[in-house]
C-alpha cells in the first residue's frame, strides 16, 4: 500500500478555500443585518417626517378685520376689565360676512364662521390690549384657520384631497380665497409654545416639552447622585458578602423590571401614602428616578471598575485616605463613563410613558406647566393623547411630536458621545 | 551541600508531584543566615500571612537594616512581594487578605489598632511594578502627596518640594521645562522615576520597590538602580526583584524567599558567592526559578 499522504502544507491550502469563502458569508451576514437595521429606521423616518413635516406649518386666512366698537360692545380700550369682555368672535364673523356675504339659513352662517378657528379671538383681544389705538380702526390681518380648512389646504393637489368635511360652499369660499391668495402656509410657532388643545390648530407641544424637563430635571437630580453614592459605596467601600451579592442581584433584575411596574409603586406609595401631587413633574421625576436608577447604578460600577487598579494603589502608596482615592482619582477618571451612563438613562427616561399613565400625567393638560406641583404631562404621554384622538388633524401633530422627541433623543446622545470624547483620559 | 539534596530542589520546578513532596521537606528548616541586624530600621517576627484559606507567607522573621537596601529575590509567587507589602499595609485594601505577626518600625508596631494605615503609608512610601503616574501634570503628581499631607501649602514651598524631589530623582533637567505636560506623557523610565519622585517628595523613611524595573529597558534599568545607590545614603529601602543581577548591584542584604518561607538572608556578597542553603544556590545558579 503506497497511498500517498498529504503534507500539512496541501492539507492547508485545501482548506484555505473553504476558510476563507466561510469569512465571506459571515461578512455577508453582518452587512445585511446592518442594511436591515437602517432600511427599518429609514421606513419610520420616512414615515413619521412624510407625515409629520406638515405641523411645523399652519394655514392662515387674510381678513380685513374692523375693531368696530359697537359689535365689540365696549367703548374704551384702555381698561382691561372692559377689554376681556369684549365679542371679539364677533369681529371675526363681521369680517367674513364683509368678505363673503352673510347667508340666510342658520346652518349656511355656521359653516362660514368656522372657516376660522375660534383662537382667532383671543389673538385680537391680544392685539387691542397691546395697542388700544386700534379701536375703531381696521387691519389686514392673517388670521389662523380651522382644522378642516388646514387638513384640506395642505392635501390639495395630492392624491387623497381631504374633503369629508367641507361641502360645497365652503369649498367655493376657500377656492375664492386660493384665487386673490389670501390663503397660505406660515411657519407654526404656536406648536412649539401652546398647550394641548380640543382643537387640532390650536394644539402645541409646548407644555408636553416643558414638562417633560421639569419630570427629567428631578429626575436627573434624584438618580445620578444616588446612583453614582451606591455604586461608589458598592465598588469601593462595602464588603464582599452575601449581603453585597444579594444587592447586586435585585439591582440587575430592577434594571429588567417593567416601567409600569414603577409606575403601580409610584400610585400606592408616593400618592396613596405621601400624598404628593397627582399629574405633576415632582412626582413624576421621582418615579421615572426610581425606573432609571438600576441603569445609573449599572453603568457608574462600570466606569469605577474600568479605573485602572494601579491609580487606586499610586495613591493609597502616598498616604491617601481611601476616600481621597476615591474622590480625587477614581470619581474623576469615572466621570465621563458615569455622565455618559446617565445621559443615557435620562434618554429613556425621556421616552417612558408607560409609568406616567399610572400617576395621572395622561390627563388632558392646557396650561403649560411653571413649576414642579402643576399639572403637566410629557412628550411621549402627549404622543400617545394625540395619536388616540379622532380628527385628522391630529396625525400630522402626532408625527410632529415624534420628530421633536426623536429630535431630543438624538440630542441626548450626541451629547454623551461628545461627553465621552471630550473628558475621555489616557493613561 | 549533598547532591541529593541540590537534585530534589532543582526537580522542584518539573512537574511531578512526589518530588514535589520529597522537596518541600528541606522548607521546614528554619532561615539560614543572619535574618537580623542590630540597627534595624523595621522588624518582623512570625509573619504569616493569608488569603482567603490559603497562606501565602509561613512564619517569616526579618530585619530591614536603616539607611540599607534589601533585596527580596525569588522564583515567581515565592511571597516576596506579598511580603513587601504587608510592610506598609498595602494588604489591607486586598480583599479576603490576613496577616499575622509581629512588625516594627522604630519600635512602633504598624499593626496596632491606634497606627492608621493613612499615616504609615506616608512613612513607608511604595513604588510599584508598573510605572502608574497620575493622569495630571507632573508638577501635580509630583506635589500630590504633599498638598495631601499638608506638608507644604503656599505655592513656593510646593515648588521647592517638586524641584527638589525631582532632582533627588535624576528627573529635573529632563522635565524642568515641562511640568504640566501629563506625567503619563513621558517615556517609562521617566514614569518610573516620576514615581519614585512623587514617593520621596513627603519624605518618608523607608521606601518600599515592588520589582520597579521590570517594565524598564536596560538603559533606563541602569538609570533606576543608580537612583536606588543614591537614595539608600538617605532612606531605608526594600526591592523585590526577579534579577539578580540587579539584586547583586544594588543591595547590601539579601533576603531569599521559596514558597511563602524565607530560606536565607545573608550580607549580597556571601548569598551570591557562598550560598549556605542548596534551594539558594540552586535559584543562583539558574537551576530552577
Amino acid at each position: 500500500m503506497t497511498e500517498h499522504k498529504a503534507s500539512t502544507a496541501e492539507i492547508i491550502r485545501a482548506s484555505l478555500k473553504r476558510r476563507y469563502r466561510a469569512e465571506r458569508r459571515f461578512r455577508l451576514y453582518g452587512i445585511l443585518a446592518v442594511s436591515f437595521g437602517l432600511l427599518a429606521v429609514l421606513l419610520l423616518l420616512t414615515d413619521i417626517i412624510g407625515k409629520g413635516h406638515g405641523a411645523f406649518r399652519q394655514t392662515y386666512v387674510q381678513l380685513l378685520i374692523h375693531y368696530d366698537p359697537d359689535v365689540l360692545g365696549i367703548a374704551s380700550a384702555t381698561d382691561p376689565a372692559a377689554l376681556a369682555l369684549g365679542d371679539y368672535e364677533a369681529l371675526v364673523r363681521q369680517a367674513l360676512h364683509q368678505r363673503f356675504g352673510e347667508p340666510v339659513e342658520r346652518a349656511g352662517r355656521r359653516e362660514l364662521h368656522a372657516l376660522i378657528s375660534n383662537a382667532a379671538g383671543y389673538e385680537l383681544q391680544d392685539r387691542l390690549r397691546a395697542n388700544p389705538a386700534l379701536l375703531g380702526a381696521s387691519e389686514t390681518l392673517w388670521l389662523l384657520a380651522d382644522d378642516d380648512i388646514d387638513a384640506w389646504f395642505k392635501s390639495r393637489g395630492g392624491g387623497a384631497e381631504f374633503t369629508s368635511r367641507m361641502g360645497e360652499r365652503k369649498l367655493a369660499w376657500v377656492d375664492s380665497l386660493l384665487e386673490k391668495g389670501e390663503i397660505a402656509l406660515h411657519f407654526n410657532l404656536d406648536f412649539f409654545t401652546r398647550g394641548d388643545s380640543r382643537e387640532p390648530e390650536q394644539a402645541g407641544i409646548g407644555g408636553a416639552v416643558k414638562g417633560s424637563l421639569l419630570t427629567l430635571a428631578i429626575t436627573l437630580l434624584l438618580s445620578f447622585p444616588i446612583g453614582v453614592a451606591a455604586a461608589i459605596y458598592l465598588e469601593e467601600f462595602a464588603p464582599q458578602n452575601r449581603w453585597t451579592d444579594f444587592i447586586e442581584v435585585n439591582i440587575n433584575n430592577l434594571a429588567a423590571v417593567p416601567s409600569v411596574i414603577f409606575g403601580l409603586l409610584g400610585l400606592a406609595v408616593f400618592i396613596n401614602f405621601f400624598h404628593m401631587p397627582r399629574s405633576a413633574p415632582v412626582l413624576g421625576g421621582v418615579v421615572l428616578a426610581l425606573v432609571t436608577l438600576p441603569t445609573v447604578i449599572i453603568s457608574s460600577r462600570a466606569a469605577i471598575k474600568s479605573v485602572p487598579p494601579s491609580i487606586r494603589e499610586a495613591a493609597l502608596g502616598v498616604g491617601a485616605s481611601r476616600m481621597q482615592v476615591v474622590l480625587g482619582h477614581v470619581l474623576p477618571l469615572a466621570m465621563p463613563g458615569m455622565l455618559t451612563g446617565a445621559i443615557l438613562g435620562m434618554a429613556r427616561a425621556l421616552g417612558e410613558s408607560a409609568p406616567l399613565l399610572m400617576i395621572g400625567m395622561v390627563a388632558f393638560i392646557v396650561d403649560v406647566p411653571h413649576g414642579f406641583t402643576d399639572p403637566a404631562t410629557v412628550l411621549p404621554v402627549q404622543i400617545f393623547l394625540w395619536a388616540d384622538s379622532p380628527e385628522r388633524a391630529f396625525v400630522e401633530k402626532t408625527s410632529g411630536a415624534i420628530m421633536v422627541l426623536l429630535a431630543f433623543l438624538t440630542l441626548m446622545n450626541a451629547l454623551a458621545v461628545v461627553l465621552r470624547k471630550r473628558l475621555e483620559r489616557r493613561w | 551541600m549533598t547532591t541529593a539534596a541540590l537534585d530534589s530542589a532543582s526537580a522542584a520546578a518539573a512537574p511531578g508531584r512526589h518530588r514535589v513532596t520529597e522537596f518541600s521537606e528541606l522548607l521546614t528548616q528554619r532561615t539560614t543566615g543572619k535574618p537580623f541586624v542590630d540597627a534595624a530600621k523595621m522588624r518582623t517576627r512570625n509573619v504569616n500571612v493569608y488569603y482567603g484559606e490559603k497562606q501565602a507567607i509561613f512564619d517569616v522573621g526579618l530585619d530591614i537594616g536603616r539607611n540599607q537596601v534589601i533585596a527580596m529575590i525569588g522564583p515567581s509567587g515565592c511571597g516576596k512581594s506579598t511580603f513587601l507589602r504587608a510592610l506598609n499595609r498595602m494588604n489591607d485594601t486586598v480583599i479576603g487578605c490576613r496577616v499575622t505577626g509581629e512588625f516594627l518600625l522604630d519600635d512602633e508596631d504598624i499593626y496596632a489598632p491606634k497606627m492608621d494605615p493613612v499615616a504609615l503609608r506616608a512613612r513607608v512610601g511604595m513604588v510599584f511594578q508598573k510605572p502608574n503616574p497620575f493622569p495630571k501634570s507632573i508638577y501635580d503628581n509630583v506635589a500630590y502627596g504633599a498638598k495631601l499631607h499638608g506638608l507644604a501649602s503656599r505655592r513656593i514651598e510646593l515648588d521647592e518640594v517638586v524641584e527638589g524631589s525631582l532632582r533627588k530623582a535624576g528627573l529635573w533637567d529632563e522635565v524642568k521645562d515641562r511640568l504640566v505636560q501629563p506625567g503619563t506623557g513621558l517615556s517609562g523610565g521617566q514614569q518610573q522615576r516620576l514615581c519614585i519622585a512623587r514617593a520621596i517628595a513627603i519624605n518618608p523613611e523607608v521606601i518600599l520597590m515592588d520589582e520597579p524595573c521590570s517594565a524598564l529597558d536596560p538603559i533606563a534599568t541602569a538609570r533606576v538602580e543608580e537612583l536606588i545607590a543614591e537614595l539608600a545614603e538617605n532612606y531605608t529601602i526594600a526591592i523585590v526583584t526577579h534579577s539578580m543581577q540587579q539584586a547583586a548591584r544594588v543591595s547590601h542584604r539579601t533576603a531569599y524567599f521559596h514558597l511563602g518561607k524565607l530560606i536565607e538572608v545573608n550580607d549580597t556578597q556571601t548569598v551570591f558567592t557562598s550560598p549556605q542553603h542548596e534551594l539558594t544556590e540552586a535559584y543562583i545558579t539558574g537551576r530552577f526559578g
